[in-house]
């Protein structure tokens, strides 16, 4: 028996609250309309159900626990992710996943510009496309991609991995494509069997970095003195 | 900050309503724009008929006796009527000469808007104060858009608020800030356009008035756009007959919108849009970077 808090007439803060204060047991938010931080700073390991759509920082700061949102979300979905997991049935807008250190983003729909920008742990999968910038300074985890990705995937990654089954626009800076080893198809079955998403790794390919942007190149120390 | 609203209903089914659900849409809109307030909404206007939106600010024309000399002057009829320091005159009679003659000889006055369909209201002040004081959810019609301002480029006044005018029957709301804008205003100046402001969002509708005075579409004069305005923007521009939406290359300022079959909404914020009838049903999307929208009854 889950516990309802209908936001038409229980403040964000009410919400929030008791969602903090409580150490187990399943909780329904409905009539969300939009409204920004719903179930930020989850700590124990409590299931919320969002019925409906969402705005900025959803499931911000996760760090137990299920949070479902039976609709989109908007900026931030689950900024700076600990562990547990995250996941929404529609779409998400911009810097999904955003700085994530560890546990699961699903979105079974498309997310927009920078998702998983500088991830650092956390892994993301995308039923749909991601949008421009997507992976941008990606150091840790990976970014799962079903659809494609729009222009500049990966710009300035350093050691996460990116796995896209469909069409890449372009790469961004330092991104390149990667071999395919065992042991990436062995992750990536992991993280589809984890958000339950019907996809044949095989179809993959994979990206990451390239590393020449680690370490100071000779070559570059015109640019350098004349940028003193 | 800043917040954005615009809505276009493609059927009869919610035209009654159009005031009153821009009003709510606004309203959500709030905390992102409290300093100042202005929407522009559309009908399908009255074929041969000019509707002119003037402000006065500074002074308390007398707006029968303003009429009167305007008549005089196009010799045709003028209706007017006035709603705090806004009037908008009406005649059959030539538009251009009306909206000129306003400006030339207008009693102090700014005029906000010109055209066919469209009026336009804004001033400084508690958003939702504005959309009461200037009675926008008694409004019908085809489309609305609004801002809700927080100002951070120039200051808090009724001439820094949106919606700009770009043209008849053409405006334009902005979310962000233009990096460029006083290179650019140099060189529209240079190109007979004139500034009231230092805002950089009047720069941006400029730009688009100078381009469509050129003969561009408004599709032409946006891909224009793309390349001479540098800044983080989403714009919404209303058109005749329908709006269209831009955002810059990198997309940092939001944009969300929602169609279903009677309507297209689009929004800073989703919640804007989560009160409107049927939401449930809409398709909801993101704008992409770059990317030229535009809704109209005429396509």
């Amino acid at each position: 028996m889950s516990i309802v808090v209908d936001l038409e007439t229980s403040t964000l803060r009410e919400l929030n609250a008791a969602l903090h204060a409580a150490d187990s047991g399943d909780f329904s938010v409905v009539n969300p309309r939009g409204a920004h931080a719903v179930a930020a700073g989850i700590n124990t390991s409590i299931a919320v159900t969002v019925e409906g759509s969402v705005g900025y920082y959803c499931a911000g700061m996760h760090q137990a626990g299920r949070v479902l949102v039976q609709g989109n979300a908007s900026t931030g979905l689950a900024e700076n992710i600990m562990s547990g997991e995250v996941r929404i049935t529609g779409s998400a807008t911009m810097s999904a996943g955003a700085t994530g250190h560890g546990g699961l983003l699903v979105i079974e729909g498309n997310s927009g510009a920078r998702c998983g920008i500088s991830m650092k742990g956390v892994d993301i999968v995308v039923g749909g496309n991601v949008g421009h910038m997507s992976a941008f300074m990606a150091q840790a985890g990976s970014l799962v991609v079903l659809g494609d990705a729009a222009a500049d995937l990966g710009d300035s990654i350093y050691e996460a991995n990116v796995f896209v089954r469909g069409d890449v626009a372009s790469l961004g800076a330092d991104c390149i494509e990667k071999e395919m080893r065992p042991d990436h198809i062995a992750t990536l079955a992991n993280l589809l069997s984890a958000a339950a998403m019907d996809a044949d790794p095989a179809d993959f390919r994979r990206f990451g970095s390239a590393r020449q942007l680690y370490n100071f190149h000779v070559d570059d120390i015109d640019a350098e003195v004349a940028a003193r | 900050m800043c917040g954005i609203v615009g809505l276009f209903m493609k059927t009869d089914r919610y035209r009654s309503r159009l005031g009153e659900l821009t009003a709510v849409m606004l309203h959500e809109m709030r905390e992102r724009g409290p300093d100042s307030a202005g929407f522009a909404v559309y009908d399908q206007g009255q074929p041969g008929r000019t509707r002119v939106t003037v402000l006065a600010e500074r002074s308390t024309p007398d707006w029968g006796q303003v009429a009167a000399s305007l008549e005089a002057q196009l010799g045709a009829a003028v209706a007017v009527r006035s709603i705090r320091d806004h009037a908008v005159f009406e005649t059959d009679g030539d538009g251009r000469a009306a909206r000129q003659w306003l400006i030339d000889h207008g009693p102090d006055v700014d005029v906000l808007s010109y055209g066919n369909q469209i009026e336009l209201y804004k001033s400084v002040g508690d958003p939702d104060l504005v959309a009461s004081n200037y009675d926008l959810a008694s409004r019908t019609g085809t489309h609305a858009i609004a801002h809700t301002r927080m100002a951070t480029e120039s200051a808090i006044t009724t001439n820094g608020s949106h919606p700009f005018v770009t043209g008849a029957d053409t405006c334009l709301v902005h979310n962000g800030s233009f990096s460029n804008h006083n290179q650019l205003r140099e060189r529209l100046v240079q190109r007979g356009e004139s500034f009231q402001t230092e805002n950089d969002t009047e720069v941006a509708a400029a730009y688009v008035s100078w381009r469509l005075r050129e003969g561009d579409t408004i599709d032409q004069a946006l891909q224009r756009a793309l390349v001479d305005l540098d800044g983080f923007y989403t714009l919404a521009i209303g058109i005749k007959s329908g709006f269209a939406i831009l955002r810059d290359p990198i997309s940092c300022k939001p944009a969300v919108v929602a169609e279903t079959d009677d309507w297209v909404a689009m929004s800073s914020e989703y919640r804007a849009i989560a009160q409107l009838p049927d939401v449930v049903h809409a398709e909801v999307f993101e704008p992409e970077p770059s990317r030229i929208y535009t809704w109209s009854l005429a396509s």
